[in-house]
């Protein structure tokens, strides 16, 4: 065989020259190099694509539009008695109030000198939210003094108009919309010109309350976020401390046993187990069986807790088993106990990684959303601030991402500017918390 | 707030059995503790723990166990006749336990008294609750009402037994624990047990969640096929519930369901699989520190952001994307924004992270000496990767990549958003399917009775669903480890 070899005429090659199959691998090589690099390059581009997506569909949810609007309050209409009496006068509701605003824009119009088709009363119903209204009522009837002035309101735009603004309503949409009219968008034109109608900051979309599905305009996340917030207590006053009990016992002092096994095989597999199986639990469990109220941040703060328990778990032993053994010895050597050594010694030493996966646990935690859909946070309408902390936990609310998933399915599109907008809020938060991990990471962890 | 308040109680009978019991013990070494047996405060923490464990566990159990004891006394009251036609013994209870409360509301609102309620006519309630804000949906029957009262009274006299029997547990525990403190006794011991029983229960906690989750969905399972047939559930290829309220036979098929979910994996897959497997070998083989310690991270954020996010973006972005492209104006395979793909995609981009983390963990597992024997044979870095680290690493890559299928079978807000409510029997990918995690929502969301073979085909599901992705966990486990074991 080596004769063989041998024998045959061996190829000319050079060093210098590159033959024809170095050439095909070096190609080959540069592929596959090639392959790498637009594989990452496409991940990154979908990142960018996503949070561009994020934040130009969402940043108009930050922006409102608002119609600055004398009303003259006209005591004939809404204190027919004269006497100035609140009582009475909450019996005129928000229907009376409408001319009176609509009469206000109409002769805005008028002394701005506008042209503009839309002559009648009725007519500059489409420009104003159907919440302008309720707002005029509530100033009225907190100072009744005003009566018979002409005050300066500002008022939500409506929908529409908001869009139109937001180029999200397009001229030629509107010929098929029965809400709103061209003139109504020429006469937007012109009022923004005068200054009438602007885009000014909406601190009430991050502080506010849901609305109806009429009222785009009015939407706000905040009380989901409060929502969110209960749920978050709940989770995080559950699963740090049975999160680090459990590991401290895992870690520490299980025996090798088919119990501790059975427990090891357990929370693996929980951590894998989708999360809309927890929220069948949690209705099964929790609303069918315990009669806990639904929608209830509690509910929803039990079911996350069990979601996040696993997470918690795996990172907190992760950190108590970096704390080396000879700390261990140390501490059974000048006497202290097994618990003791743990206690005193071990779990101080371990904290920052601990507190590092919660806060990882917690911000996976927020975030979810399937669970929260089994046990009630949507199709309901989160209007009110709950009074009082055991109002906050028992009584029905919404979260953020339950919210998000609601604006979401309603058929208006300004919805949908408001989550995207929520997921800006939601994402805010996120990117807070882990910030917040990773100072605690770099800060406190002790290399061995 | 009497259960907020019984706490209350409890904790400052801990915290004063905690100062009687450091108290005597150091009394009965005169005062000196290193005649003790432990450190004082251990003596005031067993008599603290003797307090708390037995009275808050009492209190626990007795507010899970006295809501289903009323309600089985109490339903057991209520005669056949009572139940209107149409209507459910759960129903009525539901009724009761309304009318009992808003008549709590009322007295704690001053607007009635104890005696009011107690005589109250059960034509009256009506109007009297909704006073107080408690809106009733129809007139009050007198039977309900009667078992109304029973629940009220049952509930009262619960309470009291509660407070008194959590109240005494405490005393007892306070003084036996106190009793039992002097020099002798190995206060450090006991209590150091009591917190291994702690630690061992919040350990069984992950138990219990597993025992919680298999019952419910097996319970429930089990009522679902008596009331609807399980071949029928397994084999039918149509997915039509009827509307509760209108009769008729609904069609429970669970293969088209399958189907949607499979095919969406399967999307998901072929865009997150090839992308993060070239990300991982890129990463851990080629890429310089620098890009590195970017891009890495850079990718993970993918993983952190949530899904309800990927679900509006597949919703709002890559839906209409792919109606451009695909749809009416070009080559018509698409009619609306939820499609096959365009949940598939989000859930594809979703799972890069997943699969590129995984697979880079594994590839920088291949001993380096693998490779420096292929480099020293004179072979090309791709040609290592592709004949060499990858042979080696591919069973943890198969597990990796079933990890991400169960991602993917058991994703629920991107396919809810994307995926469209239709259950099919499709191969075309621009249309819209639905997924078992979707129907799962949609059946459990509704106004619909929970007794109903509507909702309850959501826990059969659910069942097939955990079972599924319990399966491919465990197997993908089972295959990572099996390949760890060779190079350690």
């Amino acid at each position: 065989m080596t004769d063989a070899t041998a024998n045959t005429p061996r190829p000319k090659t050079s060093l210098i020259e590159v033959d024809a199959r170095t050439k095909r691998r070096n190609a080959a090589e540069a592929r596959f190099k090639a392959y790498g690099i637009t594989a990452i390059a496409i991940g990154l581009l979908f990142l960018v694509v996503l949070l561009g997506s994020i934040i130009a569909n969402g940043v108009g949810a930050f922006q409102q539009t608002f119609v600055n609007v004398p009303v003259y309050l006209d005591p004939a209409k809404l204190d027919k008695k004269g006497n100035r009496n609140i009582e009475e006068m909450k019996k005129v509701s928000t229907f009376g109030y409408n001319p009176l605003i609509q009469q206000g824009l109409l002769d805005k119009v008028t002394e701005l000198g506008i042209e503009t088709p839309l002559q009648k009363r009725k007519e500059m119903k489409a420009m104003l939210s159907a919440s302008a209204a309720a707002q005029v009522r509530d100033f009225v009837l907190a100072n009744p003094d005003k009566l018979g002035e002409t005050v300066e309101f500002k008022l939500l735009a409506a929908s529409r108009v908001d869009g139109y603004l937001k180029d999200r309503v397009q001229r030629e949409d509107v010929a098929r919309d029965k809400n709103i009219d061209a003139e109504h968008l020429d006469l937007t034109d012109e009022l923004v010109k005068a200054g009438v109608v602007a885009k000014t900051f909406n601190i009430s979309f991050i502080t506010g309350a849901d609305a109806s599905e009429s009222r785009a305009e009015q939407a706000g996340i905040g009380v989901a976020m409060l929502g969110s917030f209960f749920m978050m207590i709940v989770v995080l006053v559950l699963s740090l401390p049975i999160g680090v009990a459990a590991s401290i016992y895992l870690e520490e002092f299980a025996p090798k046993n088919r119990w501790t096994d059975l427990i090891e095989v357990n929370i693996s597999n929980l951590a894998a187990v989708p999360s809309i199986v927890f929220g069948i639990l949690g209705l099964a469990v929790f609303i069918q069986f315990m009669h806990l109220p639904q929608s209830a941040p509690i509910v929803g703060g039990l079911v996350l807790t069990l979601m996040t328990l696993p997470t918690i778990i795996i990172s907190t032993r992760a950190s108590l088993k970096s704390v080396p053994p000879s700390i261990r010895d140390a501490a059974l050597g000048v006497g202290a106990s097994k618990m003791q050594s743990v206690f005193h010694h071990v779990l101080p030493l371990a904290m920052p990684g601990i507190l590092t996966g919660t806060i990882i646990g917690l911000a996976q935690a927020l975030g979810e959303t399937a669970p929260l859909l089994l046990i009630g946070m949507v199709g309901y309408i989160a209007t009110n601030v709950p009074d009082g902390i055991a109002a906050g936990f028992l009584d029905p609310n919404s979260a953020m991402p339950a919210q998000i998933y609601e604006w979401a399915k309603r058929a208006d599109p300004a919805y949908y500017e408001r989550a995207w907008g929520g997921i800006i809020i939601l994402l805010v938060f996120l990117l807070t918390m882990n910030i917040i991990a990773i100072i605690l990471r770099r800060r406190f962890e002790r290399r061995w | 707030m009497p259960v907020l308040w019984l706490v209350l109680i409890v904790l400052a009978i801990a915290a004063v059995g905690f100062v009687l019991g450091r108290g005597r013990a150091l009394k009965s070494a005169d005062g000196d503790s290193r005649h003790l047996h432990s450190l004082p405060s251990y003596y005031g923490s067993n008599a603290a723990m003797k307090v708390l464990v037995p009275a808050l566990g009492l209190l626990v159990l007795w507010l899970l166990a006295q809501p289903l004891y009323i309600d089985n006394r109490v339903s057991a009251t209520i005669p056949e006749s009572a139940i209107a036609e149409g209507s459910t013994i759960g129903l009525v209870m539901a009724d009761v336990r309304r009318v009992a409360e808003g008549l709590d509301t009322a007295v704690a609102e001053g607007a009635m008294t104890m005696a009011e309620t107690v005589a109250i006519d059960f034509t009256a309630v009506r109007d009297q609750l909704a006073e107080v804000g408690v809106a009733l949906g129809a007139n009050v029957s007198a039977e309900t009402l009667a078992a109304a009262q029973d629940y009220r009274s049952y509930t009262s006299t619960g309470g009291l037994l509660m407070t008194i029997a959590v109240l005494l547990v405490a005393l007892v525990g306070c003084g036996w624990a106190v009793r039992e403190s002097n020099k002798e006794f190995r206060a450090r011991n006991v209590v150091e047990r009591g917190v291994l029983v702690l630690l061992i229960a919040a350990a069984s906690i992950a138990i219990l969640t597993t025992v919680g989750i298999v019952l419910s969905l097996v319970f429930q399972t089990y009522e679902f096929f008596t009331l609807y047939s399980a071949l029928d559930f397994f084999t039918l290829l149509e997915w039509a519930p009827s509307f509760s309220g209108r009769g008729g036979a609904s069609s429970l098929g669970l293969l088209p369901l399958l189907w949607g979910t499979l095919y969406i994996s399967v999307v998901a897959l072929l865009v997150a699989v090839p992308i993060g497997l070239f990300a991982a070998i890129y990463l851990s083989e080629y890429a310089s520190p620098a890009v590195r310690s970017f891009a890495k991270p850079m990718l993970e954020v993918l993983a952190g952001i949530p899904t309800i996010v990927y679900g509006l973006f597949a919703l709002l972005t890559i839906g209409p994307i792919l109606l451009n492209v695909f749809g009416d104006d070009t080559v018509g395979w698409m009619q609306g924004q939820r499609a096959v793909m365009t949940a598939g995609i989000a859930m594809g981009i979703m799972l890069i992270p997943f699969v590129s983390s995984l697979s880079d963990d594994i590839i920088n597992a291949v001993p380096q000496a693998m490779r420096d024997g292929s480099y020293g044979l004179g072979a090309t870095k791709s040609e290592t990767i592709k004949q060499v680290v990858l042979p080696a690493a591919l069973p943890g890559i198969v597990g990796a990549i079933l990890l991400a299928t169960s991602r993917a079978i058991g994703e629920t807000m991107i396919v809810v958003l994307g995926a469209g409510a239709a259950a099919r029997l499709s191969l075309n990918p621009f249309e819209a399917m639905t997924t078992v995690t979707a129907k799962i929502v949609s059946q459990l969301t509704g106004d619909s009775d929970f007794a109903s073979p509507e909702a309850l085909v959501a826990f059969a599901l659910g069942m097939t669903l955990f079972i599924m992705t319990l399966g491919l966990n465990v197997f993908a486990l089972y295959i990572v480890r099996k390949y760890r074991e060779q190079y350690e």
